[in-house]
């Protein structure tokens, strides 16, 4: 049945209404960062203002230490990933396979752990990565951002785990695969989407995280880019500009890692394995 | 090719259940042995026993002269076909069928050949580069079965292979499958629940129940001479009908004034015993080598065209089934003569065991 006319009519308006709430703000940044001085606030309409310049980008790699803020959260952030990942993929295989004792109460245990608000264990982590002797360093925020993001990446890995069917791995053994070699000939091939999805979480928690990077990083060579964004805003007078320059180019890594792993995320890997 | 005993072989799971009660099986070379029973019965997790996939909580299992009790299954030279194909759905067919063969580290030409020539025996050779995805039922399980074929096992295990087809597509893999058995000569232990595959595939047959190995035999012997009430009443179809009466001097009383049958007691203790005959061993006219039976009124009856379902029950006694001629003109409330080859009463103690008894 074709669609009446005034009904295709609102429903692009309706969606022209959504794109401009999403894109206006993008936008904005872009037009602030490239707006000369420093200025937050324009009458000018124009997204891309007439005297346009990349001042405040240039300025971020030559008089800010932008690389070196760029550098600490590419190491954290991927440090974190490729734990988070490695971890998540064995515990959560372990939780789906095997019938151990306690199995039932662990679970239950990583998922208490997300029931807490991060900022209500922000001072207990704090006072232990003091003890530690870890402030201002990449291991004490790895340690903090992988323990955050793990409860959540074990249980998805589990749940992505439950869907292989046995059998295959079952299959393989008999095709002369021990145990770790079925996981990671078959299991681990046909966890894939589970597995990116486990990596873009633990990569989008340790990039875009401030509250616990601000306490545990506080000398500035050791800043993460959302600490160093943030010190462009002072309470006298805020670098608007670099701000803005700074915030597109953070988001540039992020959507290069989402388009590069969204060919991943594909659905029915498993399709035709096995009839249940 | 290679023998498998089972010794006394015995599975508990954690939780107390009981799946195998000392099974024990001589299976010869080249032989093909269909273990058989109802859901739950202990025969899958035999079969998993053997391939080293289930732990074993007691007894030997002996493949050739070497006991692998504690062998890993890929260290055993055994393949198997898995109930729901098993496929490795990333990897192509012919990747599928040379995964063992591969991680054997066999070399690459050796590998192309056996793929080839399983592929071509099974006529899938034109299927080497789809997926899993990309087949229907039946090719799959082709591609499973190539998958056992090139590893050219000492033996072969069949976990209901055929149990996702659809019934056409079973009855062609059945005659494959005795095809590929005669072609190959391997040793092959076949799981099912289905007694048609049992009956037309295996040179004998060991028909289990709650863990326990009811009766091994070839399977028309155990179809002509059930070892206990189970096995009777499990092969055939429709189900063997069972008449509960008592011995006593050379005949079978059936309860409560039913039918007398003359029957040699001589190794049967006199008292209470059930009587089985099976369907199509009633005949709705005397012939020689026949013994009235009863007149009874039909309750039902269906017409198979081939044959005729005659349902009935006897006064004091349950329902029961008579297998007649299709051109039967028996119709419901109508009264048959029915008599019973003499050759064909199985008498079967009364009590839980039900062993035979003549």
């Amino acid at each position: 049945m074709k669609e009446p006319r005034s009904i295709t009519l609102v429903r692009h308006a309706v969606l022209l209404v959504f794109v401009a709430v999403s894109l206006y703000p993008v936008l904005n940044v872009v037009s602030i960062s490239l707006r000369p001085g420093n200025r937050l606030r324009s009458t000018d309409l124009a997204i891309i203002p007439a005297d346009w310049t990349v001042a405040s980008y240039v300025q971020l790699f030559t008089e800010q230490p932008f690389l070196t803020w760029l550098w600490n959260s590419l190491v954290v952030s991927g440090l974190v990933t490729l734990t988070g990942v490695a971890l998540a993929s064995t515990a959560g295989y372990a939780f789906s396979r095997f019938r151990f004792i306690g199995r039932k109460a662990t679970m239950l245990a990583i998922l208490t752990t997300q029931m807490f608000p991060a900022t209500m264990l922000l001072l207990p982590l704090y006072i232990l990565i003091a003890r530690l002797g870890l402030v201002n360093t990449w291991l004490g925020l790895m340690i903090f951002y992988t323990a955050t993001a793990l409860p959540f990446c074990v249980w998805q890995m589990k749940g992505f785990y439950d869907t292989i069917p046995p059998s295959l791995e079952e299959a393989a053994r008999i095709d002369g695969c021990s145990r770790a070699g079925a996981f990671r000939h078959v299991v681990l091939p046909l966890a894939t989407p589970g597995l990116v999805i486990t990596a873009l979480f633990s990569f989008m928690t340790a990039w875009s995280e401030y509250i616990v990077a601000a306490q545990v990083m506080q000398d500035e060579a050791m800043f993460t880019l959302p600490l160093g964004i943030k010190s462009f805003q002072a309470s006298l007078s805020s670098q608007w500009g670099l701000y803005a320059a700074a915030s597109i180019l953070v988001s540039i890594p992020v959507v290069a890692v989402f388009l590069a792993l969204s060919r991943y995320l594909v659905n029915g890997l498993t399709l035709g394995s096995v009839k249940e | 090719m290679a023998s498998v005993t089972l010794r006394a072989l015995e599975k508990r799971y954690p939780d107390g259940y009981h799946a195998v009660r000392g099974v024990s099986l001589d299976i010869a070379d080249g032989e093909f042995l269909v273990l058989v029973g109802p859901s739950g019965c202990g025969k899958s997790t035999t079969l998993r026993m053997v391939a080293g996939l289930e732990e074993i909580s007691g007894g030997t299992i002996r493949i050739g002269d070497r006991v692998v009790n504690d062998v890993a299954p890929g260290d055993r030279d055994i393949a198997m076909v898995f109930q729901n194909y098993a496929l490795y759905p990333h990897l192509t067919v012919r990747e599928n069928m040379a995964f063992g063969l591969t991680m054997r580290r066999m070399p690459r030409p050796e590998i192309d050949r056996r793929v080839a020539a399983a592929a071509e025996s099974l006529s899938i050779s034109h299927l080497l580069t789809r997926r899993p995805r990309e087949l229907s039922g039946g090719q799959r399980q082709r591609v499973a079965l190539g998958r056992a074929i090139v590893r050219e096992p000492q033996v072969f295990l069949f976990d209901e292979p055929l149990s996702n087809l659809d019934a056409k597509l079973r009855v062609q893999m059945r005659a494959e499958i005795a095809a590929l058995h005669r072609q190959l000569a391997a040793t092959v232990i076949y799981v099912t629940h289905d007694q048609v595959e049992a009956m037309t595939l295996g040179q004998r047959i060991a028909l289990m129940n709650h863990g326990v190995v009811q009766q091994v035999d070839a399977p028309l012997a155990i179809y002509h001479r059930p070892a206990n009430r189970f096995v009777a009443s499990f092969i055939g179809s429709p189900t063997m009908n069972f008449f509960s009466g008592t011995v006593s001097d050379n005949a079978f009383q059936v309860t409560s004034g039913g039918p007398r049958l003359p029957l040699n007691t001589a190794a049967m203790p006199a008292g209470p015993a059930v009587l089985g005959i099976r369907p199509e061993d009633f005949v709705a006219s005397m012939q020689g080598d026949c013994v009235p039976f009863a007149t009874v009124t039909l309750d039902m009856a269906e017409h198979l065209g081939h044959e005729t379902l005659a349902h009935f029950t006897l006064p004091g006694g349950g329902p029961a089934i008579a297998r007649l001629p299709g051109d039967a003109a028996a119709q419901v409330g109508h009264r048959v003569d029915l008599a019973v080859r003499r050759q064909a009463l199985h008498v079967f103690a009364a009590d839980e065991d039900g062993r035979r008894l003549n």
